[in-house]
């Protein structure tokens, strides 16, 4: 999409912006990883590093969105360039929010320091971590490259995301009518789940701003789990 | 394409020579009442010359002829029987230098008004009143009641095309066409146009060509966007409602110019 052209400067500027928007989204992507990881081994030292990364990506955000306005503002940008631009400060404000998802979890992780998650749970919340940083893997490609046929078909994986999700929420609740005396780590469990369930939802809306980007189209994805 | 229906100008297949050499190729456009709307396009793609066939200018220029049709109340401004100072009573132009005559600012609105045949009626405003209400309207009063006698001349070039618009008013036009209007202004000079073209819009339909894409995002309502061929004849390649021509054109040529990238 960017030819070489009178705007040279202009449109090196923008692919500077794709490539640091997409940096941003690896490492909200990698302190999600670490959460759930700090979560399963009991690591409060890895929360610790999650807390100052949400930080850093809480600023490089705002970075970024100084970037965006000041970008509006010097290059009067148009039609494709505008639509890049707006969908980035969509972008960056999920992608700040995935980030909080992992300081979430590891904030869970710290409450249940002491606890061995049940095995079973455990697979669940695997099972949901590989699948959303899949969707957001591909998301970012998708960005990164402007692909909004790829774009369109990520979100199919947030349905297999909720489905974990509601298997282990029906889990949780059949072993919590079993041994009520687990209620804690059952809530802390579904509460890690529901912000990889949300993680999912944020990766869908990236995916449609990618979709406007190349289209012009703002829709929300048939996503009746979005919709309720 | 055409978002307009019935326009008060209806541009019907139009091509306009210089001589042999076409510069404006099958042109069909609809210019709507009471909206601005603003003609881009690269140099020489044929933009001025589209406006100045509006209101006929271009029979001023030796060896220009025009085929297709131009309406403006179902009447073909090109009919033989059309006297073209007639058309430009009702379709005024304001020019890209401010031309003000050699005369007192209340006389350059003054001649406007006479050459309408204006005439004190009872009930009707004085050409005191006239004038005033034309300087009014161009957003000049304020600045130039106590000086009406002054020459035009000596206004800024801001006030002078301001001046040069309440003249244009003067002959109660219905479509005001202007060319470049505002770029030999400084920007606040130029903001003040743009914003008494949108005050103007209320009364009459405005056709504007410009250089300045943010001024016809700005200011306008539809946007026409014209490129030449390779035999360097204009075409209309797009035109549309102007939030959709500056957010998400259709033709690939239309987003190459605006957004600054050629093919």
């Amino acid at each position: 999409m960017l030819h070489k052209t009178a705007r040279e400067n202009f449109d090196l500027q923008l692919a500077s912006l794709i490539s640091e928007v997409k940096d941003l989204g690896m490492n909200a992507r990698d302190a999600v990883r670490v959460s759930i990881q700090a979560l399963l081994s009991n690591d409060i030292q890895a929360v610790k590093k999650i807390i100052s990364e949400d930080q850093r990506i809480n600023e490089k955000r705002y970075e970024l969105e100084i970037k965006c306005i000041a970008l509006i503002a010097t290059q009067q940008p148009m039609a494709h360039d505008v639509r890049l631009l707006a969908a980035i400060l969509e972008i960056i404000t999920e992608i700040e929010r995935i980030g909080d998802y992992a300081k979430g979890i590891g904030k869970v992780a710290v409450r249940l320091k002491d606890v061995k998650i049940d095995d079973d749970w455990q697979h669940f919340l695997v099972s949901m971590t590989n699948k959303g940083l899949v969707m957001m893997e591909q998301g970012l490609e998708a960005f990164i490259l402007l692909d909004d046929k790829a774009a369109r078909e990520i979100p199919g994986l947030d349905d297999e995301v909720d489905e974990i999700y509601n298997q282990l929420a029906d889990h949780i609740a059949h072993s919590y009518s079993i041994n009520p005396s687990n209620y804690r780590q059952a809530q802390c469990v579904l509460w890690a789940a529901h912000n990889l369930e949300r993680l999912a939802d944020r990766v869908t809306n990236i995916c449609e701003r990618i979709v406007y980007v190349q289209t012009g189209e703002i829709s929300e994805f048939d996503n009746p789990e979005i919709a309720a | 394409m055409n978002n307009v229906t019935v326009g008060k100008i209806e541009v019907r297949n139009v091509n306009i020579y210089y001589g042999k050499f076409r510069a404006v190729k099958n042109v069909s456009i609809s210019i709507p009442d009471k909206k601005i709307t603003a003609l881009i396009g690269p140099s020489g793609c044929g933009k001025s010359t589209l406006l100045r066939s509006l209101n006929r200018m271009n029979d001023l220029i030796p060896g220009s002829h025009m085929e297709g049709s131009i309406t403006f109340h179902e009447i073909d401004i090109y009919e033989k029987s059309v006297d073209p100072v007639e058309v430009r009573r009702h379709i005024g132009m304001v020019f890209q230098k401010a031309n003000p005559f050699p005369r007192s600012i209340y006389e350059n609105v003054a001649w406007g008004a006479r050459i309408n045949g204006f005439q004190y009626r009872l009930g009707h405003p004085s050409m005191d009143e006239w004038v005033e209400i034309c300087l009014r309207k161009a957003a000049l009063w304020d600045e130039v009641k106590d000086k009406l006698r002054s020459s035009g001349l000596s206004l800024s070039g801001g006030q002078q095309q301001r001046l040069c618009i309440a003249r244009a008013i003067a002959t109660r036009p219905e479509v005001i066409l202007m060319d470049e209007p505002a770029s030999a202004l400084d920007p606040i000079a130029t903001l003040r146009i743009e914003e008494l073209m949108r005050e103007l819009a209320e009364e009459f339909a405005i056709v504007v060509v410009t250089h300045n894409m943010q001024q016809a995002a700005r200011v306008s309502d539809f946007t026409a966007f014209l490129t030449m061929e390779e035999d360097r004849s204009g075409i209309l390649v797009e035109y549309g409602k102007t939030p959709q021509i500056f957010t998400n054109p259709v033709d690939s040529r239309t987003e190459g110019y605006i957004t600054g990238r050629f093919g």
